[in-house]
């Protein structure tokens, strides 16, 4: 029988696995931005690329969360429409006279709320995640509505406002905020016990829930995070728009999904590295930022986009799939 | 019996995989009417060649004869087409639709109007399960049935393909001996009528009673045939292995130690009054038809199902149990009955399932001791002889026999006092079953106690100190190894 050796590993040469890993959508990278360079001499500035890392956090935020909750074999529906609701409370806690620091605990704690929710419906019944939290999203999306009438919340503090917009040196504090996150990310997932548990429930729940993992407990911290990591993208973009929006968003969780499964993490859990992800939703950034910089129309860019990512999913399984039948003996 | 042209010949067979030379130049012939039987270890080419046979992979090399004319089948409807049916050993029924539904995939009978005629369908299949004997409803969802009225199914579905030629791997795993036994009463009648019949098995006893010829294969290569009257179970075996194995089972028995376990009245859901103990350093087989309540027990214990009534008492001292990370701590463990559902993640690593119920001794919160983690997957892959290249090498490039392996590895790494086994030579070749038998005796003397639930009588006889028989949901004896025999043991397992 072949061998198949997984090159999904961590080992002590972390960086170098990575780039082999991902090889496939490294290279899709590299050429769509050699394509953007190519057309528009602005794509490579360092502004350019600071904006383009401040425009990916938002995405990058919730596919952290997204990322856990898809290796676990779940999915979050609901971080869009929490999005929306926690942008429209940071707005009303600021209002109220709430202080800065005060106003983002209390937003970090609606996110987990939720999250706590929608994780402990999942891990207690036998309802699927899909259904979950899509029902959750429409509940929180509503709530949005009914509370603001529709109506956008300004939001004038400008310490809060700075959370989103402003700058350490060159780099944006979005980026900075990315970056612990990601390392937290990568450290739950590849050192922690809990991280072993998620791939072991994603992987074969059954065989997870007889080696004496507790399998309800671990559903409901990866939902809990994930509402966390709705909570901090919202954060940031209520401050960069500079107002809680009731529609903010709308299609999150659809992004989130997409940067995810890019950057080859496969919809039916139980394996992916955190490495793809961060890919994925740099390619996706790079779609949208490039287009608008050649001035392509927005509608045209939904649908480059779709094929996009289509084409890189279906090269990412015809890889696996050679490798499998490889194995069958 | 034997006529004059074989029905089935297969010729000078050669198929190569990447990095596999499946089959080197394997010959088969089948007549009509003859039960013949193929034997091999895991890995020696079975699988390959009734997959041939069915069309799923093509032969690079050789002929197919069919009634003396070379056919060709290069998919499974041409497989049909030619009267070949196959049972394989992974059931392929379609869980949420009935029985009648899956009898008749793909060729549904219809009305005139254009809509699926269920009524003749029901009726039909209807007929298919009693002429089998098989007390089923066709409307009965698969979901609902057990896995050995599942098997059944498919070997109606098999049959009611009017097939002249029937492939069957490994149709008895998990039946019990009164459905193994109307199933060879069928396969008689079946060659009565003249079909041909592929009987591939690793059980040693049911080839001397039901097959007439038997061919071994091993790594890929044409070892021999036999006629079943003419050899004997050791031939085979020294054929299969290439070795003589001298003691198949082999064991030290001990039934004198303290009690480590008392069981009394113990209920939940499935079981009523179970009542045993397990002595330390002992095996303490489990018997009963499927559905006597064995797997259940376990997992009464382990903390998975409910307990509802009874007592547990552990080294003396009654234990309320909670969950079953609480019973892995006090030193239970337990490889499950099927282990692609229950035991291994298959596209993890070999390091992954070793590693897993013993991450506390090499992830403190953050920090991973790889060297740690390497020497428990090295030490456990190398104390059970698991035949993979390294620890990296993903699980679903190994065999059956080394994935059972790396489930039992992967609980004696976590040192347990009690070793539980559902089944834990299920579909496994000889050669693996006979190391693994070894392991069991080793660890007993050493002092694990071992609770194994089987329904390999011989297995169970040979191998147990003890045996608790179980009869729908409660237990009916407890026979030492002295006077358990295969009549006592099936009367136990009867309700009268």
């Amino acid at each position: 029988m072949t061998v198949n050796t997984l090159k999904n590993n961590v080992q002590k040469n972390g960086l170098l696995l990575s780039i082999k890993r991902n090889l496939g959508i490294l290279v899709g990278l590299a050429i769509l931005c050699t394509i953007i360079a190519i057309n528009s001499p602005v794509f490579l500035t360092t502004k350019n690329i600071m904006n383009v890392l401040r425009q990916i956090s938002a995405n990058l935020f919730v596919a952290c969360g997204m990322t856990i909750i898809l290796i676990a074999g779940g999915i979050d529906l609901s971080v869009g429409s929490t999005i929306a609701v926690i942008g429209v409370a940071a707005a009303s806690f600021l209002d109220m006279g709430m202080s800065v620091p005060l106003t983002v605990l209390a937003c970090l704690g609606v996110g987990a709320f939720i999250g706590f929710i929608n994780g402990f419906i999942i891990s207690r019944t036998k309802i699927t995640p899909f259904i979950v939290t899509l029902s959750m999203a429409n509940v929180l999306r509503g709530l949005a509505y009914v509370y603001t009438g529709a109506t956008t919340i300004r939001i004038n503090d400008r310490g809060y406002i700075n959370i989103g917009t402003g700058f350490l040196g060159p780099v944006p504090l979005p980026a900075i905020y990315i970056a612990v996150v990601l390392m937290i990310v990568y450290l739950i997932l590849n050192k922690s016990r809990l991280g072993r548990h998620i791939y072991a429930i994603g992987g074969n729940e059954k065989a997870a829930r007889f080696s004496g993992i507790d399998v309800k407990k671990v559903r409901l911290l990866i939902y809990i995070f994930s509402g966390l990591m709705a909570a901090v993208a919202s954060i940031t973009l209520s401050a960069r728009s500079y107002s809680g929006n009731p529609t903010a968003g709308e299609g999150a969780e659809m992004d989130a999904i997409a940067a995810v499964v890019l950057g080859g993490i496969s919809m039916a859990g139980g394996n992916g590295h955190i490495s793809g992800t961060i890919i994925g939703a740099l390619i996706i950034g790079v779609i949208n930022n490039g287009l608008n910089l050649m001035g392509i129309h927005s509608f045209w860019q939904m649908i480059l986009k779709g094929v996009i990512i289509l084409v890189a999913v279906y090269a990412d399984y015809m890889k696996n799939a050679r490798s499998n039948k490889a194995s069958e003996a | 019996m034997p006529k004059n042209t074989p029905l089935l010949e297969l010729k000078d067979i050669h198929k190569r995989f990447p990095g596999v030379y499946a089959l080197q130049g394997v010959s088969f012939d089948l007549y009509s009417g003859e039960v013949h039987a193929l034997l091999g270890e895991n890995g020696a080419g079975k699988s390959t060649l009734v997959k041939i046979l069915s069309g799923i992979y093509s032969k690079d090399q050789g002929e197919i004869v069919i009634d003396g004319k070379p056919v060709k089948i290069t998919n499974a409807n041409e497989a049909l087409e030619n009267g070949l049916s196959v049972i394989h050993q992974e059931l392929v029924l379609v869980p949420h639709l009935s029985i009648a539904e899956n009898l008749f995939l793909g060729r549904e009978p219809m009305l005139r109007n254009g809509l699926v005629d269920f009524k003749s369908m029901n009726v039909q299949t209807q007929k298919f399960l009693a002429e089998f004997g098989l007390s089923l409803e066709p409307e009965a969802e698969i979901a609902s049935l057990t896995i050995a009225q599942q098997q059944m199914v498919e070997v109606v579905k098999a049959i009611s393909f009017n097939a002249r030629i029937i492939a069957m791997d490994e149709p008895t795993s998990s039946l019990t001996d009164k459905e193994v036994n109307s199933l060879f009463s069928h396969i008689r009648d079946l060659a009565k009528r003249g079909i041909g019949i592929i009987y591939i098995s690793h059980r040693m006893s049911e080839l001397f009673e039901i097959a007439d010829r038997v061919t071994v294969l091993r790594d890929g290569k044409y070892i021999g045939t036999r006629n079943v009257n003419e050899t004997t179970a050791d031939e085979l075996i020294t054929m299969t292995v290439g070795r003589p194995i001298s003691k198949y089972y082999n064991r030290t028995y001990n039934t004198n130690n303290e009690v480590i376990l008392e069981v009394k009245d113990l209920c939940s859901r499935k079981v009523k009054n179970v009542n045993f103990d397990l002595r330390k350093g002992e095996i303490l087989g489990f018997s009963g038809l499927v559905g006597a309540g064995r797997s259940e027990t376990m997992r009464a214990i382990l903390g998975i199902d409910k307990i509802t009534g009874g007592t547990v008492e552990f080294e003396g001292e009654k234990i309320q149990v909670k969950n079953t990370a609480q019973m892995i701590e006090k030193g239970f463990s337990m490889v499950p009955e099927d282990r692609k559902e229950e035991g291994i993640f298959l596209f993890q690593t070999l390091k992954f399932n070793l590693t897993l119920k013993t991450i506390k001794e090499f992830i403190h919160f953050i920090f991973v001791k790889n060297a740690k983690e390497d020497e428990i997957a090295d030490k456990y892959m190398h104390s059970l002889s698991i035949k993979a290249p390294d620890t990296q090498t993903v699980m679903n490039s190994l065999s059956g026999g080394n994935q059972q392996k790396v489930v039992i590895s992967s609980w004696l790494a976590t040192q347990p006092k009690i070793l539980i086994l559902d089944e834990p030579t299920r579909g496994i070749d000889v050669g693996t079953k006979s190391e693994i038998y070894e392991i069991m005796n080793e660890l007993a003397k050493k002092g694990v106690s071992i609770m194994m639930i089987s329904s390999d009588l011989p297995e169970i006889l040979n191998l147990s100190d003890r045996v608790v028989v179980m009869c729908e949901g409660t237990t009916t004896a407890i026979l030492d190894h002295t006077e358990a025999t295969q009549e006592k043991v099936l009367q136990c397992a009867v309700k009268i």
